[in-house]
């Protein structure tokens, strides 16, 4: 069950993997995430669906390498099983015929977004997609936004590769330059989404984001997830991921998100130790 | 050393007195995660089975949802005659070694007890435990299952309304697949209820015996996503084609005050905090990865069974930390806006929270929670008092004006109460719900306005017990089992 098919490795940190799911593949949309626990004793933790392949009853997903779990599911290899998978979860992506749009993809965001351009892209939008991260390595998939983009601009923090920009550099720019932007997706660390919104919010475009909080269940049974959007209290699980970037509590967001910080580096230190005696 | 079996008479048996149940002592169990309550020895369960006077008309009965052949199981019991005790009450109780442990007796069973009107009712719970316990250390050894009959049903939650439904049904011969969202089966029995009150071997032991009657279970299985209510009973879409569903996916819907501040850091729904300690096994972070954080002064809001094992946890994670640190052993407060006749957590443990140390604040209600930098620095509440009874013959609390004070507290858990989680009916129309969101099923046979689903348990009755949510799986998987022969 939920056996790892195949694996990619993009950089140190950043890992795809392929991962045997016939059930959830046949229902998963652009948008949706799964749960995971990489072994029994291990955390529930969510991961966007960057791809699926019905025929084939797989799903990929890419991951970066920030703590415990993902550090230990990048030692995973092909052929080693999940302890658990469930999903689809969440609500999918809200596709429809908007005109031209705007898919911005930063550092491991840029695979959630690639689904999301491409059934736009399907439903006839002119897909104009940005993708960037902090460094050249970090960068991913330009071939795979390419094929499901009209346009698309790589940016890199750093200037490492391509232009030497931060994703809301390119973002303002077509704001300024086209006036028939219809929608936008910001979809990447907290920050980059908080940025990008500002960024879009004196053009009045609307904008898309997709957050990332800490979740444990993840079929709205905890309130771990919540937010404030519109001044509401929402649960990402279930009435996310996707909501109006312009009317998201950051701040909110951003605090949520290090609840465990102390807690987090205690794991993965032990982690660490662990693993390195083993490897010698 | 027990006696040689002799009868006794009645006067005899009621001069014995009730035994009590033998425990961890109080600043013991603050410090660990195990059970609370060790059992009888034999010798004990011998003696308090002698107390029972074997009525002619067992009025204990009639007080238990399930039916429970009480007098029977305890004669075999008191006979010496355990398979014959187990047999009395699994014919009526697929999970006792559960029900045992956490059934609000006093209100049910014991309370029907004809002892209880001149003293104290048999400890039928406590005896029930002795027999499902006997049972599970020599091996549960699975019944005799009937012929298939080729009929195939799906039913959705493994809680305690789930596993017993699909148990009964399978005893029917028919072939059940149990579909549940977790990782794991059990329900609240797994997710809420902590391991010191009902150790989670002892309900993996339960839904063994289960899965050996042929039941499969479907776990990380979200119904409404994975496979949507109408799916599971399409034979077009789904080739398994279930000719009937039970819902029993309980009410684990959390809910907030909505009072300012309720998002803070360190502000928990009890039903995160207790996954994060039960499920997830948070008590033993860093082995197990999930963390959870418990500060050095906790308010738990509310005071049902929910609240209690809240507070309870949040005083072990405390003291287990306070004495690793060699700091000052931490305050768990319970904040209930009633008396304490009100409180609706069941009374034995109410009594073990407040020996091991929980302090009650009654008649007292938040407004507010305040914050420092993104974290819970306090709580703002208001004084109570009961005013005239409503409608439902309950005095209703009002708030006292002007006697707002301030609790110093960095952690507050709301445990407020739950309701039905609405997962499950995505896309799936036909389905009467309440304006509480449960929903509308017969009473005695469970049957919705949907053709061919049944539904029970916490989804039709919200928040209520292990046992009455057996109940009423127990009853579908009869009226299902009519159904699917056609009757
Ligand atoms: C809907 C959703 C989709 C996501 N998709 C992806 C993805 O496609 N690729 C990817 O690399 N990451 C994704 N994430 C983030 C990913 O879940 C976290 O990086 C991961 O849980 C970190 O776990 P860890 O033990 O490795 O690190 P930790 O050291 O535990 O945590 C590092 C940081 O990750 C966040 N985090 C920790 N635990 C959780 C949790 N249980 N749930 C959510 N966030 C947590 C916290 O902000 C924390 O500070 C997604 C998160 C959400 C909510
Ligand atoms: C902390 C706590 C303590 C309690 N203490 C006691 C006590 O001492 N005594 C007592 O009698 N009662 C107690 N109760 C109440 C009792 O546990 C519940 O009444 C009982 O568990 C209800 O059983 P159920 O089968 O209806 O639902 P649940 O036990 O809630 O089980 C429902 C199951 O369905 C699953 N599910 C939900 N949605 C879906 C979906 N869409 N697809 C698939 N699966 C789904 C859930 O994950 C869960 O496993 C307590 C409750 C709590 C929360
Ligand atoms: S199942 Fe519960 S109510 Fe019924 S006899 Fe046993 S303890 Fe009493
Ligand atoms: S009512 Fe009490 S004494 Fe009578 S049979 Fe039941 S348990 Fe025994
Ligand atoms: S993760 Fe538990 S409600 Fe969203």
């Amino acid at each position: 069950m939920y056996e790892i098919l195949e694996k990619e490795i993009f950089s140190d940190v950043t890992k795809l993997i392929v991962v045997s799911a016939p059930d959830v593949a046949r229902k998963a949309q652009a948008g949706q995430f799964i749960v995971i626990r990489v072994v029994d004793e291990g955390e529930r933790i969510p991961l966007t669906i960057a791809d699926f392949d019905r025929a084939q009853g797989t799903l990929t997903m890419v991951f970066q390498e920030v703590g415990k779990s993902t550090m230990h599911l990048g030692t995973l290899r092909p052929g080693d099983a999940l302890a658990s998978l469930t999903g689809p979860l969440g609500r999918p992506t809200e596709i429809e015929h908007y005109g031209t749009v705007i898919c911005v993809g930063g550092g491991v965001g840029i695979a959630p977004v690639y689904p999301i351009a491409r059934e736009l892209r399907a439903a006839g939008n002119h897909v104009i997609s940005i993708i960037g991260a902090r460094t050249k390595d970090l960068l991913f998939w330009e071939d795979k936004m390419g094929t499901v983009s009209d346009e698309l601009i790589v940016c890199t923090d750093d200037g490492s590769y391509k232009r030497k920009a931060l994703v809301t550099e390119p973002l303002k720019e077509l704001l300024e330059q086209r006036d028939n932007v219809a929608r936008v997706w910001a979809i990447g660390p907290a920050i980059m989404m908080k940025f990008c919104s500002l960024t879009t919010k004196p053009f009045g475009v609307p904008t898309i984001v997709s957050l990332n909080s800490i979740m444990v269940d993840a079929t709205g049974m905890c309130g771990a997830c919540r937010v404030e959007v519109g001044g509401k209290t929402k649960f990402v699980c279930v009435d996310g991921p996707e909501f109006d970037g312009h009317q998201v509590d950051w701040d909110l967001l951003l605090a949520r998100q290090r609840i465990y910080l102390p807690e987090e580096k205690l794991a993965k230190e032990k982690f660490l130790a662990e693993h390195q005696t083993c490897a010698r | 050393m027990s006696e040689p079996i002799k009868e006794l008479t009645t006067k005899e048996r009621m001069a014995i007195p009730r035994h009590e149940m033998p425990r961890q002592e109080a600043m013991e169990r603050r410090k660990n995660f195990f059970e609370v309550a060790l059992g009888y020895s034999a010798e004990q369960a011998r003696e308090e089975a002698e107390r029972c006077l074997q009525c002619k008309k067992p009025t204990c009965i009639e007080g238990c949802p399930v039916e429970v052949r009480i007098p029977e199981f305890i004669l075999a019991l008191r006979s010496g005659d355990m398979p014959g005790a187990v047999q009395a009450l699994k014919s009526k109780n697929n999970l006792p070694a559960i029900c045992g442990r956490v059934c609000p007796q006093e209100t049910q069973c014991e309370i029907n007890c004809v002892l209880a009107k001149k003293g104290k009712p048999v400890a039928i719970g406590r005896l029930e435990r002795y027999v499902a316990d006997w049972e599970l250390g020599q091996g549960v050894i699975p019944p005799e299952l009937p012929p298939p009959t080729g009929k195939k049903v799906a039913v959705v939650g493994a809680g305690p309304a789930g596993l017993t439904c699909a148990a009964d049904l399978a005893r029917m011969g028919h072939q059940v697949t149990i579909f549940e969202a977790l990782h794991a089966p059990g329900g609240v029995l797994m997710y809420g209820i902590p391991e010191f009150r009902l150790p989670k071997k002892i309900v993996l032991a339960e839904v063994n015996y289960v899965k050996s009657l042929g039941v499969e279970l479907r776990l990380n299985a979200v119904i409404g996503k994975l496979f949507t209510l109408d799916e599971l009973l399409d034979e077009l879409l789904n080739e398994q084609g279930y000719d009937a569903v039970f819902l029993g996916t309980g009410a684990g819907l959390p809910m907030f005050m909505n009072i300012p501040g309720e998002n803070y850091n360190g502000v928990y729904s009890a039903n995160e905090f207790l996954t994060r300690v039960n499920l997830m096994k948070g008590y033993l972070f860093p082995e197990w990865d999930t963390p959870v954080k418990v500060g050095k002064k906790v308010a738990v809001v509310g005071a049902g069974n929910v609240a209690m094992d809240a507070a309870r946890c949040a005083l072990r994670l405390g003291t287990i930390r306070a004495l690793e640190e060699g700091s000052e052993l931490p305050e768990v407060h319970i904040v209930y806006r009633r008396s304490r006749a009100e409180m609706p957590a069941r009374a034995e443990e109410v009594e073990n929270a407040q020996e091991e140390g929980v302090i009650f604040d009654l008649l007292t209600n938040p407004v507010e929670i305040y914050g420092k930098d993104g974290w819970v620095s306090g709580m703002r509440c208001i004084r109570m008092e009961l005013g005239e009874p409503d409608a439902s013959g309950r005095r209703q609390p009002v708030p006292i004006p002007g006697s707002e004070f301030d609790m110093d507290v960095d952690t507050v858990i709301m445990a407020l109460g739950t309701r039905p989680n609405p997962m499950v009916f995505t896309a799936s129309g036909g389905l009467e719900r309440t304006k509480h969101g449960t929903v509308v099923a017969d009473e005695i046979t469970g049957r919705t306005t949907k053709a061919r689903v049944w539904a029970g348990g916490d989804i039709v009755t919200g928040a209520a017990t292990v046992i009455s949510a057996m109940g009423a799986g127990k009853r579908a998987a009869a009226d299902i089992d009519r159904f699917l022969r056609g009757e």
